[in-house]
């Protein structure tokens, strides 16, 4: 279907991303607000709510944990070799604390939940919309915004911010372990230099950025999930490509959301 | 006439490129029975959605209760769809949820009735569909003909003014079919609903049905009582319900 010189073509497929792209934006900017609006307005769904802050949640913690751990374990053994060149290894304990709270923190956390919270949003509310229960909540005058995606977003922007104070804290608990057990730092310097260095806006910044991206990971779940098209195999593609966008855009944002905030 | 609660006027939908109903005018009379026939992938589950505002028109009107339902926003459109109950082709059960609080949902959602109450009221929509005490059980572990009437049994659960039933016993043993044509029957009777049945099921269509009609190439090309139809002069009508490969309608 290429009408016009060689040369535009490349110049079309720039086109037809670009407007692919602005499509897209529209209509989960409107998911967002179809959701803000259903979230004042009765009943309220606090059981969907409460269901979904415990599978975003209380199910993640287990990840959360895990992955918390070894990240800050590593940046204490990473950034022990750094440091001990110029001898000062006293700084392996504020290093990862800020490191974790106002980046690896939210980062990783939001990534790891992406794809366990993120991705079995899509595929619930995929399937739902390919067998027709999205449909039948429709028939029976349920809006299904407000019963599915509302609840699911919501849970996204409350329980994100919990797991990263999880996440941070058991980093740092890794690095002390790591630099003070391991590696033998002093005990009281290493705690000293977090006491110090450390702000309450490093971690006030870094939960603001875990709220924005529990926001993105579950809109963008349940938006994948409901305009899914095409059967079970629309089911596995709408899976895929939440994961996808929800890791892209939360590494994009992150980077504006901290040139803004700090 | 003008008692018909639901009338569907020059109704054109087109899928892509597909043309698939292509000027439909139909009429449902209210409180009674009114069956569609019509060859697989003709349109009829197309056509039952747009009686519910679940797709709309490209082009005609949707008239329900005297209101045309194509142009309204969520808010009206909810208002009507309370009047009504669907028994979906695929019953569309909700899989996280087991039998008994699918059969609740609606009841929970539209009134205010006690939870003692609602289990009461579940129990007894399930019996009615001959699977009393599955209430637990989720729709994966049912099969496909429990799944259908469970989905059955969550249309009627609010005893609704109107109910759309696609294809209610297709998939179901003959002694089954011949209940639910039953209970469909008795639900018509007892509670003077208005029912719209999607069937192949051309010996039970002529049992429930108070009017027929059969869709054929996008249109509705005949419509009238079941004996009206079992004499029709059009050969295609005629072809269809004696189910024959010669004729008209190309088989394969
Ligand atoms: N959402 C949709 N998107 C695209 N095409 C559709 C959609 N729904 C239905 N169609 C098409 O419309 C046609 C009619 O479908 P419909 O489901 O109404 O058939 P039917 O008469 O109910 O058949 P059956 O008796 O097999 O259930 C089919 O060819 C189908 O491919
Ligand atoms: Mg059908």
């Amino acid at each position: 279907m290429s009408s016009g010189p060689r040369w535009s073509r490349p110049l079309e497929l720039v086109g037809q991303w670009g407007l692919r792209v602005l499509v897209e934006t529209g209509r989960l900017g409107l998911l967002l607000f179809q959701s803000l609006v259903w979230m004042f307005r009765p009943p309220f769904r606090a059981k969907q709510i409460f269901k979904q802050m415990e599978f975003v949640g209380v199910k993640s913690l287990n990840v959360t944990v895990l992955t918390g751990f070894f990240v800050g374990a590593v940046f204490a053994l990473q950034s022990y070799y750094g440091f001990s060149l110029f001898g000062a290894e006293t700084l392996v304990g504020s290093t990862v604390a800020l490191a974790l709270t106002r980046e690896l923190g939210p980062v990783v956390t939001a990534l790891m939940i992406a794809g366990r919270a993120g991705s079995a949003m899509a595929a619930e509310l995929g399937t739902m919309r390919v067998t027709e229960q999205i449909d039948a909540l429709y028939v029976m005058a349920v809006n299904p915004v407000q019963y599915l995606v509302m609840p699911r977003i919501l849970a996204g922007v409350i329980m994100l911010p919990v797991l990263v104070i999880i996440a941070d804290f058991v980093g740092i608990v890794a690095g002390y372990i790591v630099g003070v057990i391991l590696l033998g730092i002093n005990s009281g310097i290493f705690i000293a230099k977090i006491v110090e260095y450390v702000d309450f806006s490093d971690i006030s910044m870094g939960l603001i950025k875990a709220a924005f991206f529990g926001l993105t990971l579950s809109l963008v779940g349940c938006y994948k999930g409901f305009y899914t098209v095409g059967g079970a195999e629309g089911v596995g593609r709408s899976t895929t490509e939440a994961v996808v966008m929800s890791s892209v855009l939360i590494l994009i944002s992150d980077y504006f959301l901290t040139a803004v905030m700090f | 006439m003008a008692d018909n609660i639901i009338e569907l006027i020059d109704v054109h939908k087109s899928f892509k490129d597909q043309h698939v109903l292509q000027g439909i005018n139909l009429q449902v009379p209210r409180g009674q029975t009114t069956v569609i026939i019509g060859r697989s992938g003709g349109g009829k589950s197309v056509i039952l959605k747009h009686m519910i505002g679940l797709l709309k028109p490209d082009s005609g009107q949707v008239v329900v209760a005297g209101q045309d339902i194509t142009g309204m926003d969520d808010h009206q459109l909810n208002q009507v769809r309370k009047r009504f109950g669907m028994l979906f082709q695929e019953a569309a059960l909700f899989d996280s949820m087991d039998s008994g609080e699918n059969v609740a949902f609606p009841l929970r959602e539209h009134t205010k009735k006690t939870h003692a109450e609602i289990q009461r009221i579940v129990a007894d929509k399930l019996r009615m569909v001959g699977l009393p005490g599955v209430e637990r059980k989720l729709p994966s572990q049912l099969s496909g003909g429990m799944r259908k009437r469970v989905g059955l049994a969550r249309a009627i659960a609010l005893e609704p003014e109107i109910i759309l039933y696609d294809e209610p016993t297709t998939g179901l043993d003959p002694i089954m079919c011949d209940a639910i044509n039953r209970l469909i029957a008795d639900t018509q009777a007892r509670l003077g609903v208005t029912s719209v049945v999607i069937s192949h099921d051309i010996a039970g269509a002529y049992q429930i049905a108070h009017r027929m009609a059969m869709l054929y190439e996008g249109r509705i090309i005949a419509t009238g009582t079941p004996d009206d139809i079992k004499n029709s002069s059009d050969p295609v009508v005629q072809q269809f319900i004696q189910g024959k490969q010669e004729g008209p309608i190309e088989g394969i």
